[in-house]
């Protein structure tokens, strides 16, 4: 694959105005799949089973079989809709979106066309570094995940050179809520960014209502990116592309960036973009060109006829309305408010994906400094070195437990570095391992005093600078007491103690 | 009046990914124009007072609770497939993409 020319960003952004579309799709983690009663692999109980074990006549499309909604999917999607400010269809119903292919056996998938469940949303939006943007939302409909393709042989291993392909329909059926946004005009610059925090935001709110398991590395949370490009000061919109297999956060951001530069320098050349699909490499960090839209979107639509109107009541609506979380977007303004930190404290614990777990150390009892500092310091050292994810290593009850433990002189930051590591390994809670360690400060003047005067002793040299007024010269005799301590005093007392020791002793 | 051409024909075929000749196609239009031409005979009776309608019996909100019920074992969905590697189903590549 050659790799395609790339004009600068910041020049592209200069000749053309970038407008996006995002499409979102959310695996709902309800019990069992959108129409049949077989276990839902995007629930975390039923992840990693074996292929073809999670399936019912419905999921393979046998003759005889028939859908049937699942509630809890239903009032999911609701809630979601809810959240992203939609309007919820007082009668919505289902479609048939033929196209063969063979990862789901019906040859059609079970879809909404003209009457989604949830329409016209708009969405606040705030991206790295604080700015907002407003995202309209055109609509969020239900429909059901395809089953897993793998492609076997061929020179690559890629689609273009697969001899066969194996199929594994446990995904099939699975609920999915797809979520598209009108066209998003005026982010500029910002659009590779905005595109990653929307859908960074639409993970949020899932994770709020408890919808979703929201990971994108399983594929509970995928992107499709359509960028387009007019040159500025033209009305008339740009042919669009959608990149799809954009599967991280990061990835979303480097896709939308690609695509903009890529379109441009064709446009600039005086060549024409091709409306079609691409697919996003995150090896070499580059887009290639899928199939042509065209012929490809001929998927001859036509209601249902196994499935009824979904037409949910006032009442459940008005239940699920008042049970909805804080938009992501007003609870980090609350929550920059309520703990005081700058603007680059709180980004740091944001993009960090660290919001949660500071508020519930906060509402724990700790300070939110130093349950900012606990988060994203030793802890996420401790997760990077471990490769594991750092809300795994300890709860935000521990990490109060600890912070309170340094409040009151228990432990200094040093020892609290090592009791954490206990914690991490499982060792019990903080006071526990202070305990089973003998890890606090020793806070007996008489010890320090002891250790002091030896050091002092076995040092003259150093107790005659000290008595100069080379008041820096105590360091070497703090540090020998701490040694002596094993670390386990507060160096700031020592100080004091050796400063006070060297004018009494003779 | 709907007309169907050989080239809607060719079309759905190929979506469908239906091998056909020249001739059948010719068959399947003139077929398929019949069938048409009797569907829309329907319309001759529908009045601007008939809703239309993807239902016979006016339901609404048909739900099964979210329970697991019977599932098959991987060999028992296997069980039909031409070819499988004894844990999924073996198809023929297509040139194409997922949708």
């Amino acid at each position: 694959m050659a790799r395609a020319e790339l004009m600068d960003f910041d020049q592209a952004l200069e000749l053309f105005e970038p407008v996006i579309g995002l499409e979102v799709h959310v695996e709902l983690n309800t019990t069992t799949k959108m129409f049949s009663s077989a276990p839902n692999p995007a629930n975390s109980e039923f992840h990693g089973a074996e292929p073809n074990t999670l399936v019912s006549p419905v999921c393979l499309g046998l003759p005889g079989s028939l859908p049937v909604v699942n509630g809890d999917a239903v009032r999911k999607s609701i809630s979601l809709g809810l959240a992203l400010g939609c309007s919820i269809a007082p009668s919505s119903r289902f479609a048939r979106k033929n196209y063969f292919y063979p990862d789901l056996a019906k040859n059609y998938q079970i879809s909404q066309y003209d009457e989604p469940i949830a329409f016209d949303g708009e969405l606040e939006v705030e991206i790295e570094g604080g700015k907002t943007f407003m995202i309209p939302i055109e609509r969020a409909h239900m429909e059901e995940d395809a089953g897993k393709l793998t492609h076997v042989g061929g020179a690559t291993g890629r689609i273009q050179g697969a001899e066969y392909s194996l199929v594994d329909y446990n995904r099939a059926g699975v609920p999915l809520v797809e979520i598209v946004t009108r066209p998003i005009f005026g982010a500029e610059a910002d659009a590779p960014a905005l595109a990653k925090a929307y859908v960074a935001t639409i993970r949020d709110i899932a994770l709020a209502l408890g919808i979703s398991e929201a990971r994108m590395e399983r594929g509970n949370l995928r992107c499709d990116a359509n960028v387009s490009l007019r040159p500025r000061g033209h009305e008339k919109l740009g042919t669009r592309t959608e990149t799809k297999n954009v599967n991280s956060f990061r990835s979303i951001e480097r896709a939308v960036r690609y695509e903009i530069q890529r379109q441009a320098a064709i446009l600039a050349n005086g060549g024409t973009i091709t409306q079609e699909t691409r697919h996003w490499h995150e090896d070499t960090g580059a887009t290639s060109a899928g199939r042509p839209k065209s012929d490809a979107d001929d998927y001859r639509y036509f209601p249902e006829p196994d499935l009824v109107p979904v037409v949910p009541s006032a009442e459940l609506i008005d239940e699920l309305r008042a049970a909805l979380p804080e938009p992501p977007a007003a609870r980090r303004r609350r929550l920059k408010g309520e703990w005081g930190f700058t603007d680059l404290e709180f980004q740091d614990v944001a993009n960090s994906g660290l919001l949660n777990e500071v508020a519930e150390t906060v509402a724990a009892g700790a300070s939110p400094a130093s349950a900012r500092k606990w988060w994203t310091g030793e802890l996420t050292r401790l997760a990077n070195a471990s490769e594991r994810d750092v809300a795994e290593l300890a709860t935000p009850a521990q990490v109060a437990e600890l912070a309170a433990l340094v409040d009151a002189g228990t432990l200094t930051d040093r020892l609290a570095r090592q009791v954490l590591e206990g914690v991490v390994a499982g060792e019990g809670s903080p006071q526990e391992i202070v305990d089973a360690r003998g890890l606090a400060v020793v806070s007996d003047d008489g010890a320090l005093i002891a250790a002091i005067d030896q050091a002092l002793a076995s040092q003259p040299d150093v107790l005659a600078k000290i008595r100069d007024g080379k008041v820096q010269a105590a360091g070497a005799v703090i540090g020998a007491v701490m040694k002596a301590m094993q670390g386990k005093a507060d160096a700031a007392r020592v100080r004091e103690l050796v400063l006070e020791r060297a004018a009494a002793v003779q | 009046m709907s007309e169907i051409s050989a080239e809607q024909v060719a079309h759905l075929a190929n979506l469908a990914r239906i091998a056909l000749t020249d001739e059948e196609i010719g068959h399947l239009t003139t077929e398929l124009a019949q069938i048409m031409h009797a569907v829309e005979k329907v319309s001759e009776v529908a009045t601007p007072d008939v809703p239309p309608t993807s239902h016979p019996i006016p339901m609404q909100n048909v739900y099964r609770d979210d329970v697991v019920g019977n599932t098959l074992t991987a060999e028992e969905a296997l069980s039909g497939a031409p070819e499988s590697d004894g844990s999924r189903f073996v198809v023929t590549a297509i040139l194409g993409e997922e949708q």
